[in-house]
């Protein structure tokens, strides 16, 4: 990829702030730099895709420490489970064999899983020595009759954030718009109810925690065309500019997607999310606002207020555990606002949160939810998090996986909210979900225990010393 | 002699393979305040970092150079000297390990006078010692550039001039391979203790990554580990323990550098394995083997009697690195199971030696596929086999890394006697659990027992 084309990637002018220094400019410091690379962000983005054969071309290390650690869930194919990658040896480099490599990987890989599609990740070895895998990927759709698709995403091209841009671009550039959606069958037509075609954007399915939500939109004859990605099949991806209305789910990061459904193909979209009772209540009030039909606002009304009625009745035996509990977020940026409306919705007291990561939109949000007492946090140093949590007498430190035994070696309780968690938070029923691991954590009896000294360590035997 | 099989097939599925920067940094991480910092895109590091996290469930100190677009193209040289300040400045570690990735090995990189670079250009910081070893993720696994990192922390911290062999009665080297947990580290250090002597072992993670809590909340660094200025003092020591083949090269580097006579073992699973240790601890101490020993190798042998039924003929599969394949080999074969599949990600002296007819180059499908068609009961490797060997319809036992589904996998002791008798009760309870096949019920024609439900055998009775 050239540097006009990653240029071109971090300026995104759906984003209000785009006038700003580009996150990606400024250059990563060296011995100073947490966080993930381009194809890190790149794999997340497209991995839950299900019926997807993905090969990552590369050495060993891009591919073996990261397959399968995903908590995406398909309700169908597991092929996206299957580890692929080209493994590259010192031969392939030196004699440069690694484009006839992946040709003939692709072609493995059609011929014992035949997969729907085959995303080929490019990596930093391959990008460096000149690998055209665009040209290889080419020539192995036409040998195989399978869609191949690159994804150009060495790691040195920047952070996360472009790595997911970069597979939105992909997506955009060789998938939406290459197949047709099927009628909806009659016998599922239902009286008074017109069925709309809509996207969701960003959603990953995280432990399954779309499949709290998804019901509801099959209740209010909302068909989803396509989730990117998460329980995504490579078919859903290809119908996706004939969806009437978009979501953008919690994330920035696949906003271009969005931005150019909009654009070429007239797909208005919004930007929401599902944690929370609010949030989640507000992104169906934006379907039907954008959709524009009056009975579907009706039914969306009637459907809230029957689930907030429901789930507020299970949530307050939760919330007179978690009241005023005070919360450090540190979510690396991009679901802060998102979470905090969830948190706020318990009750809590979000008292700083991380905005490393975040957008300038996403800021001014956070602003917006929680005004200026909020304490905002662009050192994410294990040292600076606990410094933060004692200054404002944090009762639990909600982040994500790598962060974790920051927390716990603390003696801090702790929350995970990133991609490897075990539980799904969204919906309303998800909310339960949600309270549920908070107290736990908040409420464990093992605190205490485990910051209290030995009996018999000298700091802590209260009394006089005997044999003075 | 088993036989090698190469890589016979374009595409890698289901990787058993871990990088070779990954193995360097693991050996990094079990020096006291050190922190190792990948040559590499920052992914490389934040790649390895969740691996470790997920694997030891504790903080892991790893940094990057952080090479962009700009550096990769243009020239990284600076990337590392800019690096090693930052770290210095802001850590001041006992130890810098640095190795090199697949993207600063294809790029060019020397980094060895990248190292030199740094001193000339920062004076302040030649106290602290930097480790560079070249790592690329091209060549070799885990395993391997543990190795080359043991061996490089040896080359850059033994004193040039030494000579004083057996200056320090009691002490005893011990080069600990990748194949041990922080458990068996342990283990050992208690089993060379018993003898009155004082293990120095390079590295140690049984110190670093046992999972403790300490009173300090949070560090940048490695909370102990071998300390640093115990390295210097190898050559003083009366013997030195190799533990796993593939340390064979840094312990050659130990001797001829030190002249400490060594004593190298492949393996340490199994009785005869464990005999051969702990009588080469009662040599070097010129002391009887303690009673508590004797004892733990008696209940080895009872626990072997009593599990030989379940384990004679078992079918196993295994797929790991090279020592951990070669250990395990030798530990179910010593009790009369058969070794119907073993893959190994990269290759390596030992494989030759495996107790095996065959030992594939390859990954988890290799291993699927050969555990299927010679009828495997039984799947030895990490965390990515479950889907394996639920595919195989057979039990999973956890060795190696990852292991990020199995809380207190990391710190299991499988050495020892202690350590194989655990092994031995826990392969087979899997196996009893799992059940064998028996006939399938049989009703006579000329039975008369209308109106009788048919119930279905219930795996994992005993019998």
């Amino acid at each position: 990829m050239q540097a006009k084309d990653i240029a071109e990637l971090l300026n995104e002018p759906a984003c209000t702030h785009n006038k700003k220094e580009k996150s990606g400019c400024a250059r990563p410091k060296p011995g100073a730099t947490a966080g993930g690379c381009s194809f890190d962000g790149a794999q997340i983005a497209l991995l839950p895709i299900a019926d997807v054969a993905h090969i990552v071309h590369g050495p060993i290390a891009c591919a073996g420490s990261s397959w399968d650690n995903r908590g995406t869930r398909s309700s169908g194919p597991t092929l996206y489970r299957i580890g692929m990658t080209t493994d590259l040896t010192e031969q392939d480099v030196i004699m440069g064999r690694g484009e006839k490599r992946l040709f003939h990987s692709i072609k493995q890989a059609v011929d014992s899983y035949a997969p729907k599609a085959v995303f080929v990740y490019n990596t930093c070895v391959p990008a460096l020595t000149g690998d055209d895998i665009s040209a290889v990927c080419k020539a192995a759709a036409e040998k195989c009759g399978v869609p191949v698709v690159p994804v150009d995403c060495a790691g040195f091209y920047g952070t996360k954030n472009l790595g997911n841009r970069i597979a939105g671009e992909a997506m955009f550039k060789y998938v939406v718009g290459t197949g047709e959606p099927l009628p909806v069958p009659d016998a599922l037509q239902r009286p008074g109810i017109t069925v709309h075609d809509v996207n969701l954007i960003g959603e990953y399915n995280i432990a399954g925690e779309f499949w709290n939500v998804a019901p509801l939109f099959d209740e209010l004859g909302l068909r989803i065309l396509c989730t990117l990605s998460g329980d995504a099949r490579f078919h859903e991806v290809q119908t996706m500019h004939r969806a009437e209305a978009s979501m953008v789910v919690c994330a920035k990061a696949l906003l271009n997607i969005a931005r150019k459904l909009q654009t070429d193909h007239k797909v208005p979209f919004f930007e929401g999310s599902f944690y929370g009772v609010t949030d989640t209540s507000n992104a169906f009030r934006d379907f039907a606002k954008l959709l524009n039909d009056p009975s579907l606002t009706e039914r969306t009304e009637a459907m809230i207020a029957r689930e907030e009625a429901k789930i507020n009745a299970e949530l307050d035996p939760w919330r007179e555990k978690l009241r005023g509990k005070r919360v450090l977020l540190y979510t690396g940026g991009v679901k802060s606002w998102s979470i905090v409306s969830a948190l706020q919705d318990l009750g809590m007291d979000v008292v700083a949160t991380g905005t490393n990561k975040s957008t300038e939109e996403d800021k001014a949000r956070i602003r917006e939810i929680m005004g200026d007492k909020t304490k905002m946090i662009t050192d994410g140093s294990p040292k600076a998090l606990l410094g933060v949590v004692k200054e404002y007498q944090a009762d639990i430190l909600i982040a994500g996986g790598r962060n974790m035994y920051t927390a716990l070696k603390a003696r801090i309780p702790f929350l995970d909210i990133n991609q490897e968690r075990e539980f799904g938070y969204e919906g309303y029923s998800g909310m339960i979900e949600l309270a549920r691991q908070l107290a736990l954590t908040i409420q464990s009896p093992v605190w205490p225990g485990v910051r209290k000294p030995a009996p018999w360590a000298k700091s802590s035997v209260p009394g006089v010393e005997l044999g003075a | 002699m088993a036989e090698i099989l190469k890589r016979n097939k374009a595409l890698a599925v289901n990787p058993l393979k871990a990088s070779q920067p990954l193995g360097a940094s693991l050996a990094f991480l079990g020096i006291n305040k050190a922190i190792p910092m990948l040559h590499g895109s920052q992914g490389c590091t934040a790649f390895g970092k969740v691996f470790f996290v997920r694997h030891f469930r504790e903080p892991i100190p790893l940094q990057t150079t952080a090479m962009d677009q700009v550096s990769t193209v243009m020239n990284a040289d600076e990337n590392v000297v800019e690096g090693l300040r930052a770290v210095c400045e802001k850590s001041k570690p006992s130890l810098i390990g640095l190795p090199t990735t697949g993207l600063s090995e294809t790029q060019g990189t020397d980094i060895k006078r990248l190292v030199k670079t740094f001193y000339a250009k920062h004076p302040e910081y030649a106290h602290i010692p930097v480790v560079p070893v070249n790592t690329p993720d091209f060549t070799g696994c885990l395993e391997s550039g543990y190795a080359l990192a043991v061996k490089a922390t040896l080359e850059v911290m033994l004193p040039e001039k030494t000579g004083n062999v057996g200056k320090r009665k009691k002490q005893v080297n011990v080069l600990a391979g990748s194949f041990l947990t922080p458990g068996d580290v342990e283990h050992l250090k208690e089993l060379i203790e018993a003898f009155g002597l004082r293990p120095l072992v390079l590295p140690d993670i049984g110190d670093s990554l046992d999972g403790h809590l300490t009173e300090m909340e949070s560090s940048p660094l490695t909370v102990g580990g071998t300390p640093v200025s115990d390295i210097s003092t190898m050559g003083e020591s009366i013997a030195t323990l190799v533990l796993g083949n593939s340390l064979f090269d840094a312990a050659d580097v130990l001797k001829a550098q030190t002249g400490v006579p060594d004593y190298r073992f492949d393996c340490l699973m199994g009785l005869e394995a464990v005999d051969s240790f702990v009588s080469a601890l009662a040599a070097i101490s010129g002391k009887p083997v303690p009673e508590k020993i004797e004892r733990q190798r008696a209940q080895l042998q009872d626990a072997m009697v009593d599990v030989h039924f379940m384990l004679g003929f078992a079918r196993v599969a295994i797929a790991a690195d090279a020592d951990l394949l070669y250990g395990l080999s030798r530990l179910v074969t010593e009790m009369g199971c058969e070794v119907v599949a073993a893959v190994a990600p990269a290759r390596a002296h030992i494989l030759a030696s495996v107790v095996a007819e065959q030992v594939a180059i390859g990954d988890l499908e290799d291993l699927e596929n050969t555990a299927k068609r010679n009828g495997a009961q039984l799947v030895i490797s990490n965390s990515h086999a479950v889907e394996t060997s639920r595919r195989l319809g057979v039990p999973l036992l956890r060795a190696g890394f990852p292991q990020y589904d199995l809380l207190g996998g990391y710190q299991r002791l499988w050495v020892g006697y202690r350590g194989t008798r655990q092994s031995l009760f826990d392969l087979a309870n899997l196996l009893v659990e799992h059940g064998h096949s028996e006939p399938e019920p049989f009703v006579s024609i000329y039975a008369q027992r209308t109106g009788e439900s048919r119930a279905t055998p219930a795996s994992g009775q005993t019998h």
